[in-house]
């Protein structure tokens, strides 16, 4: 049979989609397929170029697989340069003529860079392709201070960049806002605010005139407002203008400012060429995003196989972070449509900005913007493009849930089967619930089946969600179990190995389970074993159970080493001791921090210097801090009434005890405690897990409070404790908790899934309803009793020094760790560095 | 370095088979190369029908973390197949083939391994 010929121009994102969806379809048999691509390498993955410099590689950004060019003639590296229409060829920069039955255009854009004079100078940048990226590396080496001239969505991106790069950054933009495009001027105002407050400076509506030599910088800028700006490396991201430059000399219709004209079937105004992604215009529009180009290669892949393919347009909106901070923008943002009217929320304390946009018969959504919290976003944007009716009072959608706005989300069930759930593969959640039908019954199978959630991710909680909804629907039970290994929650297994004191995984895998296990089983197994017997963790059985940190007693840093915690119970610590951890950081070239927990961090020892380490520190008398267990960290105090002048009762004594009453207990997740001598609360004990605080009349305890990524406030559980009732009552919660709880769940997430709250908890700990009181004292006393330091029995063990050694068949040192001095101290080198070492130490 | 290679390989010899805990990782420095060397027990519950290579030794870089630490991950098996869990941010890999089951485009390499007279050797590609 003969193969009719199809080239294609351009190996992009949208060019790579194209091939692999026209292969899909069988493509590879009608057609002889030649693929011209400019760029050296075939495609990678534009949208996470970023991760470039995080040292995401070229390989890894790929977004070929195996066989996608088998049968297909590439040309790399070789611009096409021209098209003759009448004659049906291609000629390229290298000479090459290659003649076509039919023909895709899939050329992308390109950047644009406004005419400043000066533009041309060195250090000056775009950001676009890897080469892009390893000129930027190499100039940020140079530079202390980088402009980025944009400050649209990629211009923030880039920002981002410079500042993990090391640099100074600003962000210079034309317009009076960021992110005019997706945002209005709340929005604008807000994202500004918070990115200042991340170091980066932000210059809006300056208009860059020249660029002339600077005096203490490479550049300097000077703008129309007769200010200036120096710096030395100057990146521009004003904008992308699709590459139609072949297009346009081989005479196809372009719109008026540009891109090639293509119809819902792809096809440009020559019926036999097509055009796709972002070189492309349909209804005069250029979609600048990868999900609307996939789009268009589907439809295109279809058209030219006989197909009834159809682009339909796409939806613009988006939701990213950008500097940390979320952002997401919605439809009409900006709230153009005639008659519409909008409801705004913002919390200037919490820093977020929140808007919706809303037809003039209040019944549908046309847009939203939301800076700082995109929690919303998800269901605004299907109440947006369905088109389902607003709620009474709208407004609540976008109001925070203690003012009544919870419960109005928008549950999967309200989805119509025409529900986008995914918008990078386009998957509706009539597609999802057809594979579930079809007896896709995990997330993983969902994913693979539909390919939903496998582009930016962002639709990762709304799939689950849809598909939980679903599961429930079919009468199937939600999976609760632990993993493929175990089918009890940890609740279970813990009971399990209680009750049947079981002492180990495999007789617990053997009794109970099946396969291996794996590293979700495993450690919560360890954690499980250990709140029951505490045996030594290391003990051969129970070793290899053992997550990254408890493997060897400290916590991994990212070149393989680790930091060393002992402990400091209460933050209370002899100018001796103080001065051991100084000398041994010193003599083990160990970089210092202290860290929020009232501890001093030594960071950086080899596996192998830890035993000598830790038996110099166990000689001056210090003890393991647990930093790399899910167990009991610190006991935070304040300097309480022996020193304090509003002191009521002696915090830091509390402290010690409980620290030393807790040290060592295996729970699901770590433990923080804080001990305070007034009301005045300096030891912030209201975040901690457990909190205690002095009070006139003996101490009051307050329990399940959290800092970091979701931080709760504390419940008062007691009042005006004295001593030995308030040990009973933490034992008793602690107990109650490692008993309970699910793994990694820390105790502000458990309570508010416990049944009953707070009322419920009294009973349990004060009343003793569940008459389990003394049991779990005495487990625990237990417990307390049979504690030993994990670091002096490790050094007990003749073998231990042998099991940290880097290598088991030579005393060789791991290679991989490469370090460099700052504010001198040792610190690991970056990726750069580490190349730059590595060319130094060649020559 | 070399996989699956049919050149004549070269046996060179690491350590004592009672050198290694079951289920722990150990890494050796082979020809230049960081080895991850891991010792799963024979056939655990049930599985007596596939008898399954006891032995695997893979690369120890992790290719996403950059570090030099595949052998301080948790081995077990996913889905019946033996593997190892990256110790930063967890990626599982294949220990058969060092195939990473979340991104098929990385892998790490493998070395041919085996025991002779309770010694450990692994295998490298004897062509300079
Ligand atoms: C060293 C330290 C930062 C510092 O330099 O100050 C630190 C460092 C780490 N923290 Fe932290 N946290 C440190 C105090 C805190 C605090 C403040 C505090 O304890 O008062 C918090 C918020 C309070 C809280 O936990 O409620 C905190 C919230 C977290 C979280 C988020 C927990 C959460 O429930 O949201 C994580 C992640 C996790 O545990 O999953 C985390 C995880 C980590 C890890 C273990 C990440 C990791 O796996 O590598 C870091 C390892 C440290 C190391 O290698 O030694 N760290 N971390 C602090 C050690 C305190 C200590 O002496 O033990
Ligand atoms: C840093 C960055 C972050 C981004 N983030 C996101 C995001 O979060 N979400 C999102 O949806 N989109 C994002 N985008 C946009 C996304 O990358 C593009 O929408 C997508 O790459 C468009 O694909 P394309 O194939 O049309 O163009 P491209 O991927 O640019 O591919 C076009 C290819 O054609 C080649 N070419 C051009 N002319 C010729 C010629 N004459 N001969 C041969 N080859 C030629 C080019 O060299 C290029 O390789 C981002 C872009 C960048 C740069
Ligand atoms: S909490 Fe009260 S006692 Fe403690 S340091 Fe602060 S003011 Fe002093
Ligand atoms: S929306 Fe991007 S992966 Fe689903």
């Amino acid at each position: 049979m003969n193969k009719s010929k199809l080239v294609v121009i351009g190996n992009g994102m949208v060019g790579h989609h194209f091939l692999t969806a026209l292969a899909e379809r069988g493509g590879k048999d009608q057609f002889a397929i030649t693929v011209i691509g400019e760029e050296p390498h075939t495609a990678y993955d534009r949208v996470h170029l970023s991760e470039y410099f995080s040292g995401r590689t070229l390989e890894q950004l790929s977004l070929v697989e195996a066989g996608d060019f088998d049968q297909i003639e590439l040309l790399l590296g070789d611009p096409a340069t021209a098209i003759d229409r009448s004659k049906k060829v291609v000629t390229t920069a290298a000479g090459k003529s290659l003649a076509y039955d039919q023909l895709v255009l899939a050329t992308g854009s390109y950047p644009f860079v406004p005419p400043v004079p000066g533009r041309e100078r060195e250090q000056c940048y775009v950001y676009r392709t890897i080469e892009d990226l390893d000129g930027i590396m190499a100039g940020a080496k140079r530079s202390r201070v980088g402009v980025v001239v944009g400050g649209g969505l990629l211009g923030l991106e880039a920002a981002n960049a410079l500042t993990n790069l090391g640099l100074e950054a600003h962000v210079v933009e034309f317009a009076p806002q960021l992110m005019g495009v997706q945002l209005d001027q709340g929005g604008g105002e807000m994202l500004r605010r918070k990115i200042e407050a991340l170091g980066v400076t932000v210059h809006t509506g300056r208009n860059t005139k020249e660029i002339v030599d600077g005096s203490e910088h490479l550049h300097r800028m000077n703008f129309a407002d007769g200010q200036s700006l120096e710096t030395d490396l100057i990146l521009f991201s004003a904008g992308i203008r699709p590459q139609d430059k072949l297009a346009a000399e081989s005479g196809l219709v372009l719109g008026e400012r540009g891109g090639i004209e293509i119809d819902d079937g792809c096809r440009t105004s020559d019926p036999d060429i097509y055009a796709i992604g972002e070189c492309a215009l349909w209804q005069g529009r250029i979609f600048g995003l990868v999900a609307p180009g996939y789009q268009m290669a589907k439809a295109a892949a279809e058209v030219l196989l006989g197909g009834e393919g159809r682009f339909r347009g796409a939806d613009m909106s988006t939701k990213l972070k950008l500097l940390g901070v979320e952002v997401g923008s919605i439809g009409d943002a900006h709230g153009r449509t005639e008659g519409s009217y909008s409801y705004q929320f913002q919390d200037e304390r919490s820093e977020s900005y929140k808007r919706m946009v809303v037809s003039a018969d209040g019944t549908t959504l046309l847009g939203a913007v939301l800076v700082g919290d995109t929690s919303a976003y998800d269901t605004l944007l299907q109440y947006a493009l369905n088109g389902i009716e607003l709620p009474d009072s709208p407004e609540a959608l976008i109001l925070p849930a203690s003012s009544g706005g919870a419960e109005v989300g928008l549950g999967p069930d309200k989805l119509p089967a025409t529900a986008q759930i995914c918008s990078c593969h386009d998957v509706t959640k009539g597609a999802i619930c057809e594979a579930m039908d079809n007896g896709c019954r995990d997330l993983a199978s969902l994913k693979s089946v539909t390919k939903a959630s496998t582009g930016c991710g962002g639709c990762a909680a709304l799939l689950k969600s849809v598909f939980d909804a679903e599961l429930v629907k079919r009468g199937i039970e939600v999976n609760t179990d632990i993993c493929e290994h175990f089918g009890y929650t940890r609740q279970a297994l813990f009971h399990l190995i209680q009750v049947e004191e079981i002492r180990s995984f495999d007789e617990l895998i053997q009794k109970h389970g099946r396969g291996l296990g794996c590293e979700i089983c495993k450690p919560a197994v360890a954690s499980c074993l250990a709140s029951c017997w505490n045996e030594y963790v290391l003990e051969p059985p129970h070793a290899g159970l053992q997550d990254t940190n408890d493997r060897f007693l400290a916590n991994m840093q990212k070149d393989g080493t680790y930091s060393v915690v002992p402990r400091v119970a209460g933050g209370e610590i002899t100018p001796d001791k103080l001065i051991v951890l100084g000398e041994v950081a010193r003599d083990f070239g160990l970089y210092t921090k202290v860290t929020g927990g009232q501890r001093i961090d030594l960071f950086g020892a080899r596996m192998e210097q830890l035993p000598q380490i830790w038996s110099r520190l166990i000689a001056a008398g210090f003890e393991t801090g647990h930093a790399y267990a899910k167990s009991l960290r610190t006991v935070k105090s304040c300097v309480g009434s022996t020193w304090c002048r509003y002191g009521i009762d002696d915090s830091v004594g509390l402290a010690i005890e409980l620290e030393n009453r807790y040290k060592g207990l295996r729970s699901p997740h770590k433990l923080k405690m804080g001990v305070s001598g007034c009301t005045r609360e300096c030891a912030e004990a209201q975040s901690k897990d457990v909190g205690v605080i002095a009070t006139e009349r003996g101490w009051n305890l307050y329990v399940c409070g959290n800092g970091g990524m979701k931080p709760r406030h504390t419940d008062l559980l007691a009042t005006d404790l004295d001593r030995a009732t308030l040990i009973r009552y933490i034992d008793r919660f602690l107990m109650f908790y490692v008993r309970t709880a699910d793994r990694l769940q820390r105790t502000s997430v458990w309570f508010e899934g416990l049944e009953g709250g707070l009322d419920y908890l009294k009973a349990v700990v004060i009343d003793d309803q569940l008459g389990l009181g003394d049991e779990l004292e005495r487990q625990m006393q237990h417990l307390v009793e049979t504690y030993a330091c994990e670091w002096q029995r490790t050094l007990d063990d003749d073998a231990a020094a042998r099991r940290f050694r880097a290598f088991v068949n030579t005393d060789d040192l791991d290679n991989g760790v490469v370090r460099v001095v700052e504010r001198g101290q040792p610190r690991p080198a970056t990726e750069q560095e580490r190349r730059d070492l590595a060319v130094t130490s060649d020559n | 370095m070399s996989t699956e290679t049919t050149n004549p390989v070269r046996w060179i010899d690491i350590c004592g088979l009672d050198e290694l805990t079951p289920n722990v990782g150990t890494a050796a420095l082979v020809a230049g190369e960081q080895v991850a060397i891991f010792l799963l027990p024979p056939a655990a519950s049930g599985a007596e029908s596939s008898p399954r290579p006891e032995i695997y030794a893979v690369g120890n870089h992790d290719p996403f973390g950059g570090a030099n630490v595949i052998s301080r991950g948790i081995v077990g098996d996913l889905n019946g197949e033996a593997m190892v869990a990256s110790p930063l941010y967890k990626q599982h890999f294949r220990l058969a083939d060092g195939h990473c089951l979340e991104d098929d485009r990385v892998r790490l390499p493998v070395w041919p391994i085996r025991v002779v007279e309770g010694r450990i050797e692994i295998g490298v590609a004897s062509a300079e």
